[in-house]
């Protein structure tokens, strides 16, 4: 049985333009212990699909689910104060605005101590020097003054360190971290992604990681799911992503890799963006971005094929880095240096 | 911390200086001067009004006087009323003990309902009850005082007879002043029905003088805690699996209270404006009915006196609030 089971996740958002489909069709099953990664640009849908598993979505949205289970339990069905036992005892979050999500009025020793004090209880001597245990672990020096410091005394990095201590409090078996690292100095991203390994190695809990950088993906995870604009397009162990990307935009998102750029003097980048509320095309949402595009594809929206273990979300999925699409024979004419990727990077 | 206070100590004196010129100028600009209006219908010779000019001072030229009244001020000396001869400070403060009881009741009622009614229209926000609480306070806030004044007295004095029209407390009891407070000196007494008199004395003008302040409180509580529920340390704090009654009284109520508490510390000020027109209302003997009677007899050394208090007391109570604010925001205390 998979820790984390979620089988077509939805979310849609009231707005005042009507429902807004943010997160369509996700399906993640993580287990024991696993690390996987969320990858996919900004917008889609990668932290709402997060929160709404942990239940943290604001009320104009509206979850839906065929499975959605924790260890067994279905979230669907607990009261809310059973899903509180597991939102932050047994499955935590953390942030991508490390500054932002801890509150400006509380020490940090008192943030801890209220979600020691919440899942593992305990006398109030105990949680401190459980508190001051954590801070240590996770790399703060001097956690006997830093227990004392209000947030705006700490910089971005060492608060995602008191949220990442804070996350692991009460022995987790799933953290999420959603984007822990974007808001950071390049040098201390690293520091972080070290330090997320390192617990997730030794308390053997399973993390989920979300990122927009396919290089982190190559360096962390074993499986990964991609996103795009609110739908799974492709959903792979991460040693299969990197062979043989299935999805024409998960190819894209690895030929922007710099190491597989080869010796080009710019980095290919994907042209567009990520379509929002109000300029979704028809078909497959990808397509005024797909360099296989057909006609097909702007008009069918695609689904995928049921013996299809990757579950891609394209009518022409790539086979060995070719696509079957009658559109690829122009593309490869026109662009040689497009050329499938086939080197393996993890 | 003390640095801060010095500071802010520091920038209240142009204020204060501002605040002398101005209740100096004040009553002298208004028409009419106090000599005549003591003559009466009667009139008065020439040759009487000069001499009695000179004995009151106002011979001398303006900045004469005003150095004079400064002079005093320095020293804690406000002068005496034209009208009773004795020392303004005196009847000030013989007087301010009634004011400050109406006002604290004011606030108390403003602060126990509109806090509350603030919090829960941001809870359910959007839903009947948000509506029902804005659309309650929208009124109150537009609601004029005498108006609101004179339709409690009609409604529950005159016709149901459950609260008394005038005064601090019924004739039949004589409480000795220790406080100046009618509910704490009759509780000091051991006097029970002296007490429950006095707080039904108190109900009405302090729902009269609340209401506004009451409005600008729940309007305030209302929109704060709505931003600070879309802050990410909100989500946090659910994120930690905390009961929702946590989140919001402690993360997100606490963080909505550093605005809340300044809004309710720029109320006083208009807490002791609204007094004056309450105190009139309901004939309580505070300093709102003492000014106005002093203006209307062109009491300069009343006027100008009072209205130093008076400025001087707001100016006290915004120090204290920046302070409270200092406290409550730890992003300013260290
Ligand atoms: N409360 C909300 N109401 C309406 N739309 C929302 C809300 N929250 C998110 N969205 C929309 O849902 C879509 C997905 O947003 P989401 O934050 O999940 O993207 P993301 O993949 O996490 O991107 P990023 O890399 O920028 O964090 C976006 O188009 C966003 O505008
Ligand atoms: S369905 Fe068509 S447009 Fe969409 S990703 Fe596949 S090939 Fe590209
Ligand atoms: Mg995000």
């Amino acid at each position: 049985m998979a820790l984390l089971d979620i089988e077509g996740l939805s979310v849609r958002f009231q707005t005042s333009s009507g429902l807004f489909a943010a997160v369509e069709g996700v399906n993640i099953n993580v287990d024991r212990g696993e690390v996987w990664s969320i990858v996919g640009e900004s917008g889609s849908g990668k932290s709402v699909s997060m929160l709404a598993t942990m239940g943290l979505l604001p009320w104009t949205a509206q979850v839906t689910a065929d499975k959605m289970a924790f260890d067994g339990q279905d979230l669907q069905q607990l009261s809310s104060r059973q899903r509180r036992r597991i939102v932050g005892g047994e499955m935590s979050m953390i942030f991508q605005e490390p500054m932002s999500s801890l509150n400006p009025c509380f020490t940090v020793g008192t943030q801890i101590d209220e979600m020691i004090k919440q899942h593992l209880g305990g006398s109030r001597k105990e949680r401190h020097e459980r508190a001051l245990d954590l801070l240590a672990q996770v790399g703060i020096p001097d956690p006997a003054r830093r227990i004392k410091a209000y947030p705006h005394q700490l910089s971005g990095g060492m608060s995602q360190r008191v949220m990442i201590a804070m996350a692991i409090s009460c022995n987790p078996r799933l953290l999420i971290a959603d984007e822990p690292t974007t808001a950071l100095d390049v040098t201390i991203q690293a520091q972080i992604l070290e330090l997320l390994l390192r617990l997730q190695e030794d308390t053997g809990m399973a993390l989920i990681l979300i990122t927009h950088d396919m290089g982190v993906v190559a360096e962390t995870a074993k499986h990964v799911v991609v996103q795009y604009a609110g739908r799974q397009v492709e959903k792979q162990d991460v040693k299969s992503l990197f062979a043989n990307p299935r999805h024409p935009y998960t190819e894209a998102l690895l030929s922007a890799l710099p190491e597989r750029a080869g010796d080009q003097d710019r980095l290919p980048t994907i042209p567009g963006v990520v379509p929002g509320q109000h300029d979704r095309p028809t078909g497959c949402l990808f397509n005024p971005r797909c360099r296989y595009a057909t006609e097909h594809c702007r008009e069918v929206e695609p689904v995928a094929a049921p013996d299809d273990p990757a579950r891609t979300l394209c009518h022409y999925p790539l086979e060995d880095g070719i696509s079957p699409s009658p559109a690829a024979a122009g593309v490869a004419r026109d662009n040689p240096q497009s050329s499938p990727h086939r080197e393996v990077r993890p | 911390m003390f640095k801060f206070f010095l500071v802010k100590l520091a920038q209240l004196v142009p204020t204060f200086i501002g605040v002398t010129i101005v209740a100096f100028a004040f009553i002298r600009l208004l028409p009419g001067d106090p000599i005549l209006l003591m003559a009466g219908e009667r009139g008065i010779s020439a040759e009487r009004y000069a001499e009695l000019k000179a004995q009151m001072g106002f011979d001398r030229s303006l900045v004469a006087q005003y150095f004079d009244f400064l002079k005093g001020l320095l020293h804690g000396d406000l002068g005496n009323s034209l009208v009773t001869h004795s020392p303004v400070m005196d009847e000030f403060m013989s007087r301010f003990p009634a004011t400050l009881e109406l006002s604290l009741f004011a606030l108390a009622f403003a602060v126990i309902i509109g806090l509350p009614a603030g919090v829960l229209a941001a809870v359910k926000r959007g839903k009947t009850l948000d509506h029902t609480v804005m659309g309650v306070s929208l009124t109150g806030y537009s609601m004029p005082i005498f108006w609101w004044g004179l339709l409690l007295i009609m409604l529950f004095s005159s016709t149901l007879g459950w609260t008394p029209v005038s005064g601090r407390i019924s004739f039949l009891y004589f409480i000795d002043s220790v406080t100046g407070f009618m509910t704490i000196d009759s509780l000091i007494a051991g006097d029970w029905g002296a007490f429950l008199s006095a707080l039904h004395h108190l109900v009405l003008p302090a729902i009269v003088l609340g209401t506004i302040p009451l409005a600008v409180i729940a309007r305030q509580t209302r929109s704060s805690m709505l931003e600070v529920l879309g802050e990410d340390y909100v989500r946090t704090a659910r994120a930690k699996g905390l009961s929702n009654f946590r989140v919001i009284m402690v993360h997100t109520l606490r963080n909505a209270l550093i605005s809340v508490v300044t809004v309710i510390g720029l109320q006083v000020g208009l807490l002791l404006a609204g007094a004056i027109l309450t105190e009139t209302i309901f004939s309580w003997p505070g300093i709102g009915k003492w000014m106005i009677d002093a203006i209307s007899r062109r009491d300069y050394p009343s006027v100008q006196g009072g209205l130093v208090l008076i400025a001087f007391i707001v100016m006290i109570v915004n120090l204290l609030v920046d302070i409270a604010y200092g406290v409550i925001n730890p992003r300013i205390r260290h």
